[in-house]
């Protein structure tokens, strides 16, 4: 047993303080600095002999050289157990709702679990098991979540369930079962364990590439780029684009079993809406409230900068232990430039030699490593859990050449460019159709699931879909220069059919009440017949019938939009849609 | 100021342009001090290297200068005589009364817990349609004026500030000109407001690191009235853009490595540690930010407007129409991001299609307008979009507009009524039975 190290405060700059100390010391090791009566939580970035320097998650104000500073022997650790969904927790896992009094008191810790809470525990192994860690010892109702009560993730090796406690009523600390190493070693286990953030969780059989989609209910995304269940995408774009909203209708809608909303150095008033929102609103696919799925790991862009950087880590943890547990969790974080920039700050000020904008030389492997922690993986039981991660980047000036940008496109799969120029003409979500992408749409896995699916001609149909916008696009730059009258009437049919596809697919509104999110079914049905019209042939007078024409056409899909699935105003609107292509379709 | 936390040196190891180093002990982190008799605070310890930054500047300052350091981080005397008054980036009264008797408070204090906020919900009208129409303030909200240097951003701040209803209005003026601080001090005299005012002011003739003080006093004395008694509370701050020029001298003192646009890398921080002091509390209480920040050319993309638009509740872009000859409220690139919380509910119910309807149709003028730009033939339509556009330009988007919101509302459909027919407006039918024409 090794006496704890302690230290004294040497310098101060900002949040970073430099720290003598007496003893052993590790590397990202927390340390908690006293000052009066209260004492501030840091964590060590750099060692060099004796002095360690230390990134304070609290205002440094006041501190003196002197100070002195008690090591706490671990990294930055997470409590997991029951009680953590639906919690409202700061980036370093404090309950936020616990709190006194309406400021953030500085060296206030608040417990991220109910110690008094009791959870009915019902067990799933036997004594003389053998189980490793990762595996479900027990599982309690989380809500209307099991979940489940797993050998220790730290706990390496083989062990054999010396006891497991019976059926019945505990609380998070009690002993729900002793294991027993190969020594003969008895271990006692409660429902809470605790893992450094900054690790992945690794307690699973394997990570297989991901084959099935997960569906977020945005047309633009789950049409033309979706993501894969236990996949990654992020989101660029500069302010005004509708990065939020967009973030939120996902958060809403996404079929996943928990989200885990990391408000990472944003506005304080947009986590508000959150706070407000969701406990009132309905999950369409069960009936549950929004903030029944839903954590919070909230670190406004005015709370301590250092923490920042935690809440990612905290919320990604979270996660993964909820994959563990054979749960889809999704990840939206909330900016991931905000992390970045804190990265900047802090290698700023230890002096450290900038890479392009200031930003340290390894952000793109530490951003490449973060996303790495998502996926699907198949859990020692053959079960199957997933993460998967959507994060947005707020690109300096809305150029997305910029190192933040380019390392996290580096680091996806699936890339959501946010045009400034549709969110000016009020196209939203105005994630832009071309360049945009999903690399899932290659991966053969999905393209058997799509078949099975939906059908044998559907990724063909989204290429095609996607050619048509293209070939629009074109047109539209060609009558730009030319002049309405300077074209073949062709291009303005061209131009016309990839409005349709803008119109009806692409374009969604996310505050009407049936249009706000699209099932699956529906958006296959709309899909199809959208391309269907994109394949006729069409005659018209002049550019101007087109115009009229397509006006028309596009008025009466977007009122089926807003109809009910299927309803009568639904087939009412689709009969008057084949009223008007029989005018002026080609035979 | 108890004298016995004092402690006193006389011998600097370092000076530059905004900053001097000496040897001290028992320094602490952020302690205000005085160097020659200049207000200066504690920017980094290292060992027994103290660091001071000179909010004065250190022109003339000897190594043997007296250091005095005090025992605590800047404050501010809070309590109900702040009102009417006008102070220093210090808090020392300029206004020739007596200095403030009341509790001593730290300025830059910690944040509102996010949990602990409420949802802000009502409207803060003033008159100006560019702003209740389009871009309706939100109590609670912060939000800045993007304006060249050029354009009449102070005088629509006043304007703005003397019509809003709130229980106090706390002046931060950082780099204000002395024309334009006796403008506001003139403006809230004249409207017979002055009690309910407060100001903080650095004008140009006073050293650029001071400004640095302001935001932070005048949010503790925001602070003080929102929380302690519940006021509502609106926060002018003009100009964020001098604001940040004063952090990037210090930063570059400090050696410390410029990130976009010569900005210290933690820019954003800095800047959002002020804005998100914006807030709507429980008890009824709240702090709205009104800031100014200039561009240089109209660009967005530098530094300064590209962080605040990431961290503000919107933005008013204030434009110089050449059709009508009026400064307007530009209804492209302004926005309020909290309009939804207010239009609609506290407005009438057609709040939110007259105001898009309004800007779709104004942006048919604008193509129009390319399009007879690039010697295309006009149809009857685009006439008609052209006519109206100067029409709303001058009775609606114009900023020496004062009506309330429902003759906004009133005067944009006697425009549709006049210029479209009820299709070309495409708005829900219920409403356009009720009000076009009426």
């Amino acid at each position: 047993m090794q006496t704890q190290t302690t230290g004294k405060v040497r310098g101060i700059i900002a949040n970073l303080v430099t720290i003598e100390v007496d003893g052993p010391v590790a590397q990202n090791e927390i340390c908690f600095i006293h000052l009066a009566d209260t004492r501030l939580m840091a964590e060590v970035i750099r060692v060099s002999g004796k002095s360690v320097s230390a990134q304070v998650f609290e205002s440094t104000r006041g501190l003196r050289v002197g100070d002195h500073v008690t090591f706490a022997g671990h990294m930055l650790e997470v409590q997991l157990g029951p009680g953590l969904l639906s919690s409202n927790y700061d980036g370093l896992q404090n309950n936020l709702t616990t709190m006194d009094g309406v400021f953030l008191k500085r060296g206030e810790y608040t417990d991220p679990l109910d110690r008094e809470k009791t959870w009915d525990f019902k067990p799933l192994v036997r004594t003389g098991d053998t189980v490793t860690a990762g595996d479900w010892l027990g599982e309690v109702m989380e809500g209307w979540l099991v979940h489940r009560i797993m050998v220790p993730f730290v706990m390496t090796g083989t062990y054999s369930v010396e006891k497991i406690t019976v059926e019945g009523s505990y609380t998070v600390d009690e002993t729900v079962a002793v294991l027993k190493d190969e020594k003969g070693t008895s271990i006692p286990v409660t429902m809470v364990q605790r893992w450094p953030v900054k690790r992945a969780i690794t307690a699973y059989k394997q990570k297989p590439r991901p084959y099935k989609v997960m569906e977020t209910g945005v047309r633009t995304i789950d049409t033309f780029n979706p993501i894969a269940e236990g996949g990654t995408g992020f989101i660029p774009g500069p302010f005004g684009s509708g990065k939020t909203v967009l973030q939120h209708a996902i958060a809403k809608q996404a079929e996943a079993d928990i989200i885990m909303v990391a408000a990472c150095g944003e506005r304080a008033n947009e986590v508000v809406e959150i706070f407000t929102e969701f406990p009132k609103l309905i999950d369409a696919r069960t009936g549950r409230h929004l903030m029944e799925r839903t954590t919070i790991i909230c670190n406004t862009s005015n709370m301590p900068v250092a923490a920042r950087e935690a809440s990612v880590y905290t919320a990604m943890t979270l996660c993964e232990y909820y994959r563990a547990m054979g749960h889809r969790a999704l990840l939206l974080a909330d900016s991931t430039s905000r992390w970045a920039q804190a990265l900047r700050e802090m290698s700023n000020r230890m002096e450290e030699l900038p890479g392009q904008d200031a930003f340290p030389m390894d952000l793109p492997a530490i951003i490449s490593s973060f996303y790495a922690r998502a996926g699907i993986v198949e859990l020692n039981n053959g079960e199957l859990g997933s993460v998967t991660f959507i994060g947005t980047v707020s690109p300096a000036g809305g150029n997305l050449k910029e190192p933040v940008t380019e390392s996290t496109q580096k680091a996806t799969r699936c890339f959501y460019a946010l045009s400034q120029n549709r969110a000016d003409r009020k196209r939203y979500p105005a994630i832009d159709p071309m360049d945009s992408y999903s690399k899932y749409l290659e991966y053969p896995e999905i393209i058997k699931y799509y078949e099975e699916k939906l059908g044998p001609e559907w990724i063909d149909s989204i290429w095609e879909g996607k050619n048509y916008v293209r070939r629009g696009k074109e047109a539209y730059e060609q009558i730009n220069i030319l002049g309405d009258d300077g074209v073949p009437l062709e291009y303005h049919i061209n131009y016309w059919k990839s409005e349709l596809i803008d119109f009806i697919i692409l374009q969604q509104d996310a505050f009407d009440s049936i249009d706000a999110s699209t099932p699956m079914e529906r958006q296959q049905y709309m899909y199809t017949k959208i391309i269907e019209v994109c394949r006729q042939a069409f005659e018209f007078e002049d550019f101007e019938e087109c115009s009229a024409f397509f006006k028309r056409l596009i008025n009466i899909f977007r009122q089926m939009n807003y109809s009910e699935y299927m309803s009568e105003e639904f087939k009412r609107y689709e009969t008057d849609i084949e009223e008007l292509l029989s005018q002026k379709v080609q035979a | 100021m108890a004298q016995a936390f004092q402690r006193i040196y006389t011998r600097l190891e370092g000076i530059t342009k905004a900053t001097v180093a000496l040897n001290a002990q028992r320094v602490m982190n952020d302690e205000l001090a005085t160097v020659d008799g200049r207000l200066a605070q504690v920017v980094k310890i290292s060992g027994d290297l103290v660091t001071l930054q000179v909010f004065g500047g250190t022109e003339g300052i000897a190594t043997n200068s007296e250091v005095v350091f005090f025992g605590e981080a800047p404050s501010l005397h809070v309590s109900d005589d702040l009102s009417g008054r006008f102070f220093d980036a210090y808090g020392r009264p300029i206004d020739g009364g007596p200095e403030v008797e009341g509790e001593h408070r730290e300025i830059g204090g910690p944040s509102v817990n996010p949990y602990r906020r409420i949802q802000p919900s009502q409207i803060i009208p003033t008159g100006i349609a560019g702003i209740d129409l389009n871009n309706t303030l939100v109590s609670g909200q912060k939000i800045p004026f993007f304006a060249d240097p050029d354009q009449p951003y102070n005088q629509v701040m006043a304007t703005v500030a003397l019509r809003a209803d709130v229980d106090k209005i706390i002046l931060g003026g950082m780099g204000l000109t002395n024309d334009d601080y006796l403008f506001f001090r003139q403006t809230f005299e004249n409207a017979g407001k002055l009690s309910r005012i407060i100001s903080f002011v650095n004008t140009t003739d006073d050293p650029p690191v001071e400004r640095l003080l302001i935001p932070d006093m005048a949010l503790t004395a925001a602070e003080y009235f929102a929380v302690d008694k519940n006021e509502k509370v609106l926060v002018l701050l003009t100009d964020m853009t001098l604001y940040a020029d004063a952090l990037s001298i210090v930063s570059n003192r400090m050696d410390q490595i410029p990130s976009k646009d010569s900005m210290p890398g933690s820019l954003y921080s800095d800047l959002a540690k002020i804005y998100e002091k914006a807030v709507q509390l429980p008890s009824g209480g709240s702090i709205t930010i009104i800031a100014v920040t200039t561009l240089s050319g109209g660009d967005i993309t530098h530094a300064i407007p590209d962080n605040t638009g990431y961290i503000t509740e919107g933005q008013l872009f204030l434009r110089h129409d050449t059709d009508t000859g009026k400064v307007i409220v530009d209804p492209f690139r302004s926005l309020s991001r909290l309009k939804q919380l207010v239009i609609g509910k506290q407005t009438r119910e057609d709040h939110n299609h007259v105001m898009n309807t309004a800007i779709r149709l104004y942006a048919d003028a604008a193509d129009a307008k390319t399009k007879l730009e690039n010697g295309f033939d006009l149809s009857d339509y685009d006439l008609r979009a052209l006519d109206f556009a100067k029409e709303y330009s001058f009775q609606l988007l114009s900023i020496d507009v004062n009506i309330n919101v429902t003759e906004m509302l009133e005067r944009t459909w006697k425009l549709f009524a006049k210029y479209f027919t009820k299709e070309e407006l495409s708005i829900r039918e219920d409403l356009v039975e009720k009000y076009y024409g009426n």
